[in-house]
C-alpha cells in the first residue's frame, strides 16, 4: 500500500516536470539567444556601464564572473560583519568572521552550507539582502555557464561566447524572479510565513511558554529551491513547518528544486539545432534519478540498523506528515541537485541510506544537478564518454560537430579531478593534521565510531560539490571547518567554472566537421548507456575505498 | 597597466549591478511577497496562529507544543507530541533535529527509555508503542503525530480528564487527517488541533 502512493507520488512529479520540460526549456532557449533587451534592461545597462550587444571571449566572460563573485563575497561579508548596526536584525550582534567568510562563501558558491543556526544567527537583513540575494545572482551564474557551454557547441569559428551581464540580467530576473514571485505565493497558501514580526511569545494550552518564529520566510524559500540554493531560513530547513509545512508543500519543493535542470536538456537541444541531443541527456539524468530514488527508498523503508530496528522504524529525524518515503525522494532530489536543502535529517539516515545523499553529490550532482552546474557537469562528462567510444573504435572523437582534441580533453579531464580531490584531501586532512584532528574529534563530530567519520566526509563532499546539505550533527562552525569547508567550496564552484569557459571558447573557435558514417550517434540509447556507465564508473572508482571506510563499513557490520 | 585598469572597471560594473540587485531581489522582491501576503493570505503569512474558546492565541496549529509540567513530566490530560530535539523540546526559536545515527548508543537508550515511559503513562504493553512516539523529529516541531499514537492515548486522556473512552475515541477518529489529495504523505493527526476540541469538550 505505502508502495503504491510511493510511486503515484513519484509519477505525479514525473508527469508535472515533463509537462514543464519543452516550454521552459523552450523558454530558456529564447531568454538566452534572443537580442532583444527590454527597455527597462536597457536602462540598467547603461547604470552600469556596458554594451549588451557586445560579445565576449571567454576570458572576459570569466573576468566577469570572478569579478561579479569576489564582490558578492564582500558583500555578504560586509553585511554580517555589520549586523549589529543594521536593522531588522532583531538583535543579534554581528557574525564572528571565521563564519562570516564561510557564510559569504557559501552562498556566492551557490552551495548554502551553514556553519550556524540561522534562528540564532542572522537577522533579516543579512537573510534578505544579503543570502536571497546571492540565492537569484549565484544559480543566475551558473545558468550562463552552462549556457556558454552550449554555445560553443552551437557556434561555429566564433571568438565569442556571449556577453556575461547580459545573461546574469537575464537570468535573474526574467527567469528566476519571474517564476519566484508565482512560487512564493502558493507556499503561503500552504501555510508558509511572510512577515516581519520577529519572535512572538505565547502561552501554550499546557499553560507553558513558546516562541513563535516569523519572517519573511516564503520570498526567500522559493528561491532557495528554485536557484538549487538550499539554505534554510530556519535550522530544520526544509522539515521546518514553517518552510514546509505539508506533504503537497513538499512535493511543490520538489518540483521547484528539478524544474529548470531537468528543463535545461530542453534549452541545450533547441539551442544545438537537435531536440533529440536534448532528449538523450535528460534520458541519462531521469535514469540515474529513478534509480538513485528506488535505493534510497527502499533503505529507508527497510530500515536496517540498530535503533530503526529497535524503533520500529527509520523515523528519527523524519517528520510525521512527510514520512518515509517523502523524506527519500526530497533526500534524492535535494543532493542530485546541488540544493541541499533537507527536509529530514540525513545524518538519523539508516547506514546504507545516509551513503545515497553522499554517491548523489559525489557523481557530481548531474543528475539532474544544480542549475546550470548539472548541464555543464554533464555535457563534460558527454565529452569524456565521446572520447572513450573514440579510443574504443580508432577514431579522433567528435560531439555534435566538434573535434574532441587534446586541448578539450585536457579541460575535461581536469574538470573531473576538482571535486575528488577537494573532497578526498580535506577528509584526510581533518584526520592527519595534529591538532586539527583532536579538534576535529573532540569538539566536531558528534556521533561516535565509523559515522563520526562520515560526518567529516559528508561534509567535504557537500562543500566541494556546493551541494549544502550536511550530516548535521557535525559541529562545523571551528576554525579548522570554516576556513577549510569555505575554501573548498569556492575552489569546487570556481575551478570547475573557468574550465568549462575555457572549453566553451576553444569549442566555439572550431568550425564544424560534417558527421559520416563512422560518427557516433550521440542521440541513441547506446549512447545514453555509454555515459550512464561512464558517469557511474568515474565516481564508484574515485570514492569506493572510503565509502568503505564509512557508510559501507556501517551499513554492512 | 591596461589589464589593471580592465580588472579595476570589471570590478566596478560588478559593483553596480550587485547594488541593483540588492535593492530589486534583496528588497523590492520582498516587500512584495509581504504586502502580498499580508493583504490576501494574512492567516497563513503571519503563522496559521490558533485561538482558544476565549479568543486568546495558544500557538500555531503548525508548530507542535509540549504538554508538560513545569518540570517537564508530560500532563496525563493532554494528547502528547513526538519526542523533540529543539532545545528542551518543541522550542521554536531553536528548531532542530537529534542528529542521532542509526548506531548511536544514547539514541538507543533513549529509545528504549520512551518505550518504558509511554507504555507506563498509557498502561499499554511495551510492543505496541508506535514508531513516531519513539523518535524525535527533524525539526523538533512536528505538530503530528500518528493516528496510531493518538489511539494509544486515548484511554489515559478520558480517565484523567472524567470523559467517557468511546466520546474521547470519536474525537480522535474525527481529526485524523488523510494524506494530502489523497495520496502524499503519510495519515496523520494535528495534536494541539486535537487538544483544542478536547478542551471545547470538555466546556
Amino acid at each position: 500500500m505505502d508502495a503504491m502512493f510511493a510511486v503515484f507520488q513519484a509519477a505525479t512529479l514525473a508527469l508535472i516536470l515533463a509537462l514543464i520540460y519543452r516550454p521552459l526549456g523552450d523558454y530558456m532557449a529564447n531568454l538566452y539567444t534572443s537580442d532583444r533587451d527590454w527597455k527597462v534592461e536597457r536602462g540598467l545597462y547603461r547604470l552600469i556601464g556596458i554594451d549588451p550587444r557586445a560579445e565576449q571571449s571567454w576570458p572576459a566572460y570569466l573576468r566577469g564572473v570572478l569579478a561579479f563573485s569576489v564582490i558578492g563575497v564582500l558583500f555578504v561579508y560586509v553585511l554580517q560583519r555589520t549586523q549589529a548596526v543594521l536593522p531588522y536584525s532583531l538583535g543579534l550582534p554581528a557574525v564572528p568572521e571565521g563564519l562570516s567568510f564561510n557564510t559569504a562563501a557559501s552562498f556566492v558558491a551557490n552551495t548554502n552550507w551553514q556553519s550556524y543556526s540561522p534562528e540564532l544567527t542572522m537577522g533579516y537583513t543579512v537573510q534578505l539582502a544579503g543570502l536571497a540575494v546571492q540565492n537569484f545572482v549565484s544559480a543566475a551564474v551558473g545558468i550562463a555557464v552552462a549556457i556558454t557551454l552550449v554555445r560553443g557547441f552551437a557556434r561555429r569559428g566564433s571568438g565569442t561566447i556571449g556577453n556575461f551581464w547580459v545573461d546574469l540580467f537575464r537570468g535573474s530576473f526574467r527567469l528566476l524572479l519571474r517564476l519566484s514571485v508565482v512560487g512564493a505565493i502558493v507556499l503561503i497558501v500552504g501555510g508558509v510565513v511572510q512577515n516581519f514580526t520577529g519572535f512572538t511569545e505565547i502561552t501554550t494550552l499546557a499553560g507553558n511558554t513558546q516562541s513563535i518564529p516569523g519572517g519573511p520566510v516564503a520570498s526567500q524559500e522559493v528561491i532557495k529551491l528554485l536557484g538549487t540554493n538550499g539554505g534554510g531560513f530556519f535550522n530544520a530547513n526544509s522539515a521546518h513547518p514553517f518552510e514546509n509545512p505539508t506533504a503537497w508543500t513538499s512535493l511543490f519543493q520538489n518540483v521547484l528544486m528539478l524544474a529548470i535542470p531537468f528543463a535545461l536538456p530542453r534549452t541545450f537541444g533547441r539551442m544545438v539545432g537537435s531536440n533529440k541531443q536534448g532528449y538523450a541527456i535528460l534520458a541519462v539524468m531521469a535514469t540515474l534519478f529513478v534509480v538513485s530514488l528506488f535505493a534510497l527508498s527502499a533503505l529507508e523503508a527497510a530500515g536496517n540498523g540498530t535503533a530503526p530496528e529497535l524503533a520500529g522504524g527509520a523515523m528519527e529525524g523524519k517528520e510525521a506528515r512527510f514520512g518515509s518515503f517523502g523524506s527519500a525522494l526530497f533526500g534524492t532530489t535535494s543532493t542530485l541537485t546541488s540544493t541541499g536543502a533537507v527536509n529530514a535529517m540525513h545524518d538519523s539516515f539508516t547506514a546504507l541510506g545516509g551513503m545515497m545523499p553522499m554517491l548523489n553529490m559525489m557523481l557530481g550532482e548531474v543528475a539532474p544537478g544544480g542549475v546550470g552546474s548539472g548541464l555543464y557537469g554533464m555535457l563534460v562528462l558527454a565529452v569524456i564518454a565521446v572520447f572513450i567510444a573514440g579510443l574504443l573504435v580508432g577514431r579522433t572523437p567528435e560531439y555534435l560537430g566538434k573535434k574532441i582534441g587534446p586541448r578539450e580533453i585536457k579541460l575535461a579531464s581536469l574538470y573531473i579531478l576538482v571535486t575528488p580531490t577537494l573532497v578526498l584531501a580535506g577528509t584526510a586532512l581533518s584526520f592527519a593534521i595534529p591538532g586539527i584532528r583532536e579538534d576535529v574529534e573532540s569538539t566536531s563530530i558528534w556521533n561516535p565510531g565509523i559515522h563520526g567519520m562520515s560526518e567529516v566526509l559528508y561534509a567535504f563532499t557537500s562543500a566541494s560539490n556546493n551541494n549544502g546539505s550536511a550530516f548535521a550533527g557535525l559541529t562545523a562552525n571551528t576554525p579548522w571547518f570554516n576556513t577549510a569547508l569555505g575554501v573548498a567550496m569556492l575552489l569546487g564552484r570556481f575551478i570547475p567554472i573557468v574550465l568549462v569557459l575555457a572549453l566553451a571558447g576553444s569549442l566555439a573557435a572550431q568550425d564544424k566537421v560534417p558527421a559520416t558514417a563512422g560518427t557516433l550517434p550521440t542521440h541513441r540509447p547506446q549512447f545514453v548507456g555509454l555515459l550512464i556507465g561512464v558517469t557511474v564508473i568515474v565516481t564508484a572508482l574515485t570514492y569506493f575505498p572510503v565509502l568503505t571506510l564509512g557508510p559501507l563499513a556501517e551499513g554492512l557490520n | 597597466m591596461s589589464s589593471t585598469r580592465t580588472t579595476v572597471r570589471t570590478h566596478w560594473v560588478a559593483l553596480r549591478a550587485m547594488l541593483i540587485f540588492t535593492a530589486v531581489l534583496g528588497v523590492a522582491y520582498a516587500l512584495v511577497i509581504t504586502g502580498v501576503g499580508q493583504l490576501v493570505l494574512p492567516a497563513q503569512a503571519n503563522g496559521s496562529m490558533l485561538r482558544d474558546g476565549s479568543g486568546t492565541v495558544v500557538g500555531s496549529s503548525l508548530i507542535g507544543q509540549s504538554s508538560t509540567d513545569a518540570e517537564g513530566a508530560p500532563l496525563p490530560e493532554w494528547f502528547q507530541p513526538r519526542p523533540s530535539a529543539a532545545g528542551d523540546g518543541y522550542d521554536g526559536g531553536a528548531s532542530s533535529g537529534s542528529n542521532y545515527g542509526p548506531e548511536n548508543a544514547d539514541l538507543v537508550a533513549a529509545i528504549e527509555e520512551r518505550r518504558a515511559q509511554v507504555a507506563e503513562f498509557d498502561g499499554v504493553s511495551p510492543d505496541e508503542v508506535p514508531v513516531d512516539a519513539l523518535t524525535a523529529s527533524a525539526s523538533g516541531l512536528d505538530p503530528h503525530i500518528s493516528p496510531e499514537y493518538a489511539r494509544l492515548q486515548v484511554a489515559r486522556v478520558a480517565a484523567a480528564r472524567g470523559l467517557p473512552e468511546a466520546e474521547v475515541a470519536d474525537l480522535v477518529e474525527s481529526r485524523i487527517q488523510a494524506r494530502d489529495l489523497g495520496y502524499l504523505g503519510d495519515p496523520t493527526v494535528n495534536v494541539l488541533e486535537l487538544n483544542l476540541a478536547l478542551a471545547a469538550l470538555g466546556e
